[in-house]
């Protein structure tokens, strides 16, 4: 195996990853809470992805900034018609009411979508690669899937740690109670934080279709991938959680390189052993 | 004035009912190989094995406050340990039962090690992620048969009566097992430390309560629990697969039984574990529209009654078939 | 002249435990009122009842002839209604500067800004970065007051300000109330431990025993002795 060229198919599959979990990340930052559904919505924004492609014939980057737009309104209606119900200190039930949206999603697309595999054509951007020199090359598609990762981080960063919506976004995951008495709307406030996460989502639903063959059962591993990105990046900052990805990505990479079958199994012993070596994530603020 | 002091009072009229009534059912079920056909008895058997690891979801979660979506881990060690020990090591099934739930523990240590060092969903999560971890290892293992999975070929060597008849006693014995034991855990002095920690972690530690390593010791016991029911479970069955042992379908059903039934009770995951085979018989054939509305009776219920079925009748009526409180009643 | 704050019969209870039992109490235009008490007398339950933090009956608070009971927190701070909780709670994660931005969330107009926060506590403009837990206690309970300054209220509540505080800070901090009272027309309620203190920074004071109200007066007339006495509920 030609050790640069998995490392850097890695990488790009990273970004994917990195896309992956800063949706989750955004909620859990908020809301301290884990959205079990995030891998299901991802898979659904994929399938509406590939209707809108299919009945419009629009390139499937002209669709994601549609599916961001419907994809942010369903997210604030998800968060204020259902998930504000399930906000307390009891960590129960936002599980298992993301659980139960998981199971919902997965047999509804089930039943209209069949079991039939699916992905998303690009055309001629899906082979066309850019040369690096000495027999490597990386694809244009998966290298525009990381740039956008970097894109959003930016824009995520930029969104919590330089505007009032971020501030308060900060100051209700410290403080929910105090946040409500200098006058933030807490309910409004996660209808916001979920419609930006569901916006990534969107993105992250378009190039995963493009990138793998999906059907509707892949949701939760594609929520586990977000979550181990999240923790092995560490809490406390976008960056942290595109580095997370990209780790991700590049395990998964050299494992699948070593053995088709250990791919998602590295990935998985890669996240258990920064959990034994460093819990707080790799890429943590250190306070 | 010498006041009589107050009296503990540990049992109530219910649970008196609940004690005679168990009594007579588990009679019943002992004699059950000799009246029961034996679709029946391997209906019963599956419905022990669900209820066991129900009873165990509902001590991890209900009462030990460690939300694990990843018990399935423990049903796969446990049946798999099963399918080792007696078509590899030759040892007699049926003994080879309790041995798994000890396998299933044995792996919990080191797993704990791991998954404590998170909390809250983050935790959950990270269960998870083991249980996924031990069916792809699992899946690449081929002496124990892959992907594709392996038959108990060791049972061969019993006729189908003996083998159905011994089964079903070992189902009920894993009901005696699992949910007597956490009747007689919650009642003893370590009930009352769990009770303290589901109210709060914080304060039972203040109160002198060792929280971590109770916690470690519930996650332990929940994993023998499981480990035992998910060998029987795979006995029943007669084959096992990585998907059907540690697949992700196990999770929904633990939600069902115990938050529908009433988590934090011990009636809660019978009345949920019924429920489940009743509307399994009546509504099974309907696929994914029933996992649907499986789905949408959980976040329902979960939303507006959390206490489930049996917690809000027994609010509603005062019921208490296995009292775990203890009263101080004032001496007359 | 009609209050600017009523309470009628106002209760409170966590879960089974009732912490106030039917509180009547007024507060007026740009007046200062101290809440006198031991602990668990009510005085914070009082005060975040007030804010909205917990919800009470819709009449049994009355804000500018308005019944405000029912309200959550957020509209309730919209009507300018301002709280320095107890033990402070300031934001960890944002800075100095962020954290007294979060007092002025609402956006209300009054003379409160940045500029006029760092000139009533100097020592919080060269800290304007600094993560607001980093800071000394005296200087974060300035933060936590500059905060609900911020919010440019109509109703102060301050919660036991001067607990860790210096004297010579303390001092420092209600002389400062003061200016804000008499100079802006804003009304303040004010828990403090200390009777003397408590007695010569307000207009009037209620003092709390066991849920009720057990003394009230203004602040001249009550005697130390019977403040005493109410304070320990004889």
């Amino acid at each position: 195996m030609n050790w640069l060229d998995t490392v850097i198919q890695g990488t790009l599959l990273g970004g994917l990853y990195a896309l992956f979990a800063m949706g989750l990340a955004v909620i859990y930052g908020v809301m301290k809470q884990i959205n079990i559904a995030h891998g299901d919505f991802i898979v659904l924004a994929a399938y509406l992805a590939l209707g809108i492609v299919a009945a419009t014939g629009l390139h499937p980057f002209l669709v994601i900034p549609l599916a961001i737009v419907v994809f942010g309104f369903f997210g604030y209606a998800v968060q204020r018609t259902i998930l504000n119900r399930t906000i307390g200190g009891d960590i129960l039930p936002p599980l298992v009411v993301t659980y139960g949206l998981s199971i919902v999603i997965e047999n509804a697309l089930q039943q209209t979508q069949s079991a039939d595999p699916r992905s998303i054509k690009l055309g001629a951007l899906e082979t066309a690669s850019v040369p690096l020199g000495g027999g490597l090359a990386v694809g244009v598609f998966p290298l525009v899937m990381l740039v956008t990762a970097i894109v959003v981080a930016i824009v995520l960063e930029i969104v919590f740690n330089r505007t009032r919506l971020g501030m308060a976004f900060r100051a209700v995951s410290d403080d929910r109670e105090i946040a409500s008495i200098m006058g933030v709307r807490d309910k409004r406030l996660f209808g916001y934080a979920t419609a930006i996460s569901f916006a990534v989502i969107a993105i992250a639903g378009v190039f995963m279709g493009i990138k793998f063959t999906f059907t509707p059962s892949l949701g939760p591993n594609f929520l586990l991938y977000a979550f181990e990105a999240v923790v092995i990046g560490g809490m406390g900052s976008f960056w942290g959680t595109l580095a997370g990805g990209i780790v991700l990505g590049i395990a998964q990479a050299i494992g699948f390189a070593l053995n088709p079958g250990w791919g998602i199994l590295a990935g998985h012993l890669v996240f258990l052993a920064v959990l034994l070596v460093r819990p707080t994530g790799i890429f943590a603020r250190t306070a | 004035m010498t006041a009589a002091s107050p009296r503990v009072e540990r049992y109530s009229t219910g649970g008196r009912v609940g004690l005679v009534l168990a009594a007579a059912l588990v009679l019943a079920l002992l004699s059950g190989p000799f009246w029961l056909p034996s679709d029946a008895m391997r209906l019963v058997v599956q419905f022990a094995c669900l209820l066991a690891m129900s009873q165990m979801w509902n001590l991890l979660v209900g009462y030990g406050g460690l939300v694990s979506i990843g018990q399935q881990a423990y049903i796969g060690i446990g049946g798999y340990a099963l399918f080792v020990l007696a078509n590899q090591l030759g040892l007699n099934p049926f003994v080879s039962v309790p041995i798994a739930g000890v396998v299933a523990a044995l792996f919990a240590l080191p797993t704990s090690r791991v998954v404590f060092r998170l909390s809250g969903g983050y935790f959950a999560v990270a269960t998870w992620v083991v249980a996924e971890v031990y069916r792809l290892l699992v899946a690449n293992i081929s002496a124990l048969g892959s992907g594709a999975g392996v038959s108990l070929t060791a049972m061969l060597a019993y006729d189908k009566g003996t083998r159905e008849s011994i089964t079903f006693w070992l189902a009920v014995v894993l009901l005696i097992v699992t949910t007597g034991g956490v009747y007689w855990l919650l009642r003893s002095p370590l009930g009352l430390a769990l009770t303290a920690m589901r109210d709060s972690d914080i304060a039972a530690e203040s109160q002198g309560v060792a929280v971590g390593r109770i916690k470690l010791l519930v996650y332990v016991l929940a994993a023998f629990g499981t480990g035992c029911a998910g060998a029987l479970y795979f006995m029943n069955a007669l084959r096992i697969s990585p998907d059907a042992a540690f697949g992700m379908d196990w999770i929904p059903l633990l939600f069902f039984t115990v938050i529908i039934g009433g988590i934090g009770t011990i009636e809660g995951p019978i009345v949920g574990t019924l429920l489940y085979f009743t509307l399994r018989q009546v509504f099974g054939d309907y696929g994914a529209w029933y996992l649907i509305a499986l789905g949408v009776v959980a976040i329902v219920v979960m939303i507006r009654f959390p206490r489930g079925i049996y917690g809000e009748l027994a609010v509603r009526f005062g019921w208490r078939f296995f009292p775990i409180q203890r009263i101080l009643r004032e001496p007359k | 002249m009609s209050a600017l704050l009523e309470t009628r019969g106002l209760v409170a209870h966590y879960g089974d435990f009732q912490a106030l039992f039917g509180i009547d109490a007024d507060v007026h235009e740009g007046e200062r009122v101290a809440l006198i008490g031991s602990n668990g007398a009510g005085k914070s339950t009082f005060l975040t009842s007030i804010a909205g933090m917990r919800r009470s009956a819709k009449e049994s608070i009355v804000f500018d002839g308005a019944p405000i009971g029912a309200l959550d927190a957020a509209d309730v701070a919209a009507l300018g209604i301002a709280l320095v909780p107890e033990g402070r709670r300031l934001f960890p994660s944002l800075s100095v500067e962020e954290n007294l931005a979060m007092g002025a969330f609402n956006r209300r107009k009054g003379p409160w800004n940045l500029e006029n926060v760092y000139s009533l506590f100097p020592a919080l403009r060269e800290k304007r970065r600094a993560p607001a837990t980093s800071l000394s206690g005296g200087q974060q309970q300035m933060v936590a007051i500059g905060r609900a300054l911020m919010a440019n209220p109509r109703l102060l509540m301050c919660d036991e300000i001067s607990l860790g505080l210096s004297p010579a800070v303390v001092k420092e901090v209600y002389a400062a109330l003061g200016v804000v009272c008499s100079e802006h027309g804003v009304s303040a309620i004010v828990v403090e431990q200390d009777i003397e203190l408590a007695r010569t920074m307000s207009d009037r004071a209620y003092c709390f025993t066991h849920g009720f109200v057990s003394l009230s007066g203004t602040s001249t007339d009550l005697t130390r002795e019977a403040i005493s006495a109410a304070y320990f509920g004889v």
